[in-house]
């Protein structure tokens, strides 16, 4: 395990998009980080079931999808392509569906090759549906073997990249999501979802090692946007949200110190501390991801991407066309863009990006906590702290600090309502043990265990303690 | 303010310990139950309402549920003695094939805020599932909740069942981000509410007060 206790990028002005000082390259020539921003593509089914007898028009759908999608970024002289195929539930409980989903994309980007020339490259998401069982079992049964299988299976297909949004700890995070409690919070990423990636990457990254394909990163969706989504809805403070995301880079960054090598999963925002960290390349979506949902945070998330997604949107008929191919054509502008800065000098990519930062920062903390000035005070804070636990709590004592300074600047729209969250995090972040067995020995008292399995997290002599 | 107003005011606080010692300090007095039972009730529908404006944010109002239910523990033998019901009996889900469970656990404390029995199935619930938890508890009011776009097709199927089993008095309601009014037409439900504070008015509208 490679642990890191220094930035790859120290110094904001380098935080950039399409460059990283650890490019990846794809079997097709992409060099992902290299110097160019390429379009990251996802794409859903329309409302239907994923059945035995569905499958063959699922395929249909997939078919149509890579066979339009790597035509129209010929068309538009793309200078390459990634796919993402994001399974659905069903499909990795069966690993068979799964990998027919796999055969016609790859197929699909192998056609686009030889009649386009068109660079491509595919990245699989298999679910993680240990938790399809409750309480669910993280190390063992036969969810985790099938989940297993796809990625393996998938591996020696030929997919390039191997990704999932895993959610070790979240079986307490939801709970202190909808509680505003930051010391839960800090135990489900931090000493749950931290025990957990350290064993599930530890297997992704001897799969991917075993066929010879990149295992490129994780994302705390379960985690951090979940509490996006809720902030936006209102059901909990944007700046609770915020700081939930800088605690949610310790755990996935777990990912790289197992040996994964980027790009990152799109939906982890918190990327942006992690290619500080790291200098990783990083998959990052916003406002061209309105289609799957909304965000505050849609221009400044661009500001270090190196590979821009949509997220997800369903094959369905738009007037422009099939919505992922308007989709596609979107980030391909959007890309177009970006690359045309950097063409032109690190000065003019740096105007470019400060734009993009400056017009989201103001207005909301999650937007604010994502600049590369914040994201390397946040990184910074993560790798000096002796431990996950630590770092968790470093990392959310440095937002409150970047947030409460920029509220009390009037740098950033906080509302009153909002601020008095500002001590009460702090006070609770005062109160936590400075040791980690103190802390894990305190919450183990507190947890309802009934929501986890606590020998999957090599909790279990402290819940018999 | 009266008593029974304090015990309001410390529900809507989530001030539970005063909350506690309010409600005991009440029986002891010999209020009657009913009486205490509608000031805990006031109290979740204010907070209700706040929430609803976009005053209160959802750890306050959860910390006035978990306020609103050790009272309610204390009166409930009385309650029960004097045979007072709760409003309303619902059971709660999600569907076959989906995990989201986030939304359908706000609804359930909205509605248990509401003093309604809430019996909550959990997870990926299997259609026939929903059906016998209605049928054994002689639920009023089944609310589905589904989060993918994949799993929508189930609630479909549930409310087909629930037709096949003829509970005349079982209403079904349904909810979840991608759920719209239309969908729940066409698909044969009885209501819909777009977030867990107007389930609560949805329920009293749809099933009427007891
Ligand atoms: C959090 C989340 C998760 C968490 C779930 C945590 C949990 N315990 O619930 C995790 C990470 C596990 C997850 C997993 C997945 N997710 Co998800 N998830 C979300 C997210 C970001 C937020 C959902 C949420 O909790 N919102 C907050 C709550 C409070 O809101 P709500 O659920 O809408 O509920 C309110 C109302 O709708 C209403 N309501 C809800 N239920 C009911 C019921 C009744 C009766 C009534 C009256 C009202 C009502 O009241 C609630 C309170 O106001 C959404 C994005 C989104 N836009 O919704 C994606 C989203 C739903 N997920 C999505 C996907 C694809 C998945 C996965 C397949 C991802 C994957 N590759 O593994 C898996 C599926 C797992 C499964 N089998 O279900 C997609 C769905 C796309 C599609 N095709 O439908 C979404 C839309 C994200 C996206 N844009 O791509 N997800």
């Amino acid at each position: 395990m490679t642990s890191f206790r220094t930035l790859a990028i120290e110094n904001p002005t380098q935080l950039l998009f399409g460059v990283s000082p650890r490019p990846v390259t794809t079997r097709s020539g992409m060099r992902i980080g290299g110097g160019l921003v390429y379009p990251e593509l996802n794409f859903t089914l329309p409302t239907m079931l994923v059945t035995e007898q569905t499958m063959p028009e699922v395929l249909r759908h997939y078919t149509e999808i890579v066979t339009e999608a790597t035509r129209r970024a010929a068309e538009l002289e793309a200078p390459g392509l990634l796919l993402e195929f994001e399974a659905l539930p069903p499909m990795t409980e069966n690993p068979d569906w799964g990998m027919d989903v796999v055969h016609v994309l790859l197929d699909g980007i192998e056609k686009g090759e030889s009649k386009y020339g068109l660079k491509a490259a595919l990245r699989v998401t298999p679910n993680d549906t240990r938790e399809m069982i409750r309480p669910p079992r993280m190390r063992s049964g036969a969810l985790y073997e099938n989940m297993l299988a796809l990625f393996e299976r998938s591996a020696a297909a030929g997919a390039d990249l191997l990704s999932i949004e895993s959610v070790g700890g979240k079986e307490v995070h939801d709970e202190a999501l909808v509680s505003g409690d930051l010391e839960l919070a800090i135990f489900g990423l931090c000493v749950m979802g931290v025990r957990d990636m350290r064993f599930l990457w530890t297997e992704i990254t001897g799969i991917a090692r075993r066929h010879g394909v990149h295992p490129a990163g994780d994302t705390a969706c379960g985690f951090a946007n979940t509490a996006m989504v809720m902030a936006e809805q209102r059901l909990i403070p944007r700046v609770f949200a915020a700081v939930i995301r800088a605690v949610s880079a310790v755990r996935s960054l777990v990912a790289y110190e197992c040996g994964a090598v980027g790009p990152g999963k799109d939906c982890g925002y918190e990327n942006v501390f992690l290619k500080a960290i790291t200098g990783c390349p990083m998959a990052m979506e916003g406002k061209t991801a309105s289609c799957a949902h909304l965000s505050p945070v849609g221009n400044v998330s661009a500001a270090m991407a190196d590979t821009w997604s949509n997220e997800s949107v369903q094959n369905v008929k738009l007037l422009g066309g099939m919505a992922p191919i308007c989709s596609l054509e979107t980030l391909i502008y959007d890309c177009r863009l970006m690359n045309e800065a950097i063409a032109d000098g690190p000065e003019a990519a740096r105007t470019l990006r400060d734009w993009m930062v400056r017009s989201d920062a103001r207005f909301d903390p999650q937007a604010l906590i994502l600049t590369p000035a914040s994201a390397v005070r946040v990184a910074r804070a993560i790798v000096v702290a002796p431990n996950p636990y630590r770092a968790g709590i470093a990392a959310a004592r440095e937002a409150i600090a970047i947030l409460s300074d920029a509220a009390a600047q009037g740098a950033c729209k906080i509302s009153d309502r909002e601020a008095v969250w500002f001590d009460r995090m702090t006070d609770t972040l005062d109160d936590l043990p400075s040791d980690e067995d103190a802390f894990i020995e305190r919450t183990m008292a507190q947890v309802d265990r009934s929501t986890f399995v606590a020998e999957d997290y090599l909790l279990a002599e402290r819940a018999n303690a | 303010m009266t008593e029974l107003d304090n015990l309001t005011e410390a529900i809507v606080r989530g001030d539970r310990k005063e909350a506690v010692r309010l409600t005991q300090e009440r029986i002891d007095a010999g209020d009657e139950p009913k009486n205490i039972l509608a000031a805990l009730v006031k109290g979740m529908d204010i907070v209700g309402d706040k929430f609803q404006r976009q005053e209160a944010w959802v750890p306050e109002m959860l910390i006035a549920s978990r306020a609103m239910s050790q009272s309610l523990a204390l009166l409930e033998p009385l309650l029960v003695a004097a045979g007072i019901k709760p409003e309303f009996t619902a059971v709660v889900g999600t569907v076959e094939g989906d995990l989201h469970d986030i939304g359908k656990n706000l609804v359930a404390m909205m509605w248990r805020g509401a003093n309604f029995h809430v019996i909550d199935l959990g997870t990926n619930v299997p259609s026939d599932k929903f059906v016998e938890a209605a049928r054994e508890h002689n639920a009023d009011v089944v609310g589905l909740s589904a989060l993918l776009t994949t799993t929508m097709p189930a609630m479909k199927a549930t409310i087909e069942k629930f037709r096949e089993a003829n509970l005349p008095n079982t209403k079904v309601v349904i909810g979840g981000a991608p759920i719209t009014m239309e969908f729940a037409r066409e698909i044969g439900a009885d209501g819909f509410a777009p977030d867990a504070a107007s389930a609560v008015g949805l329920v009293r509208e749809l099933v009427g007060k007891a």
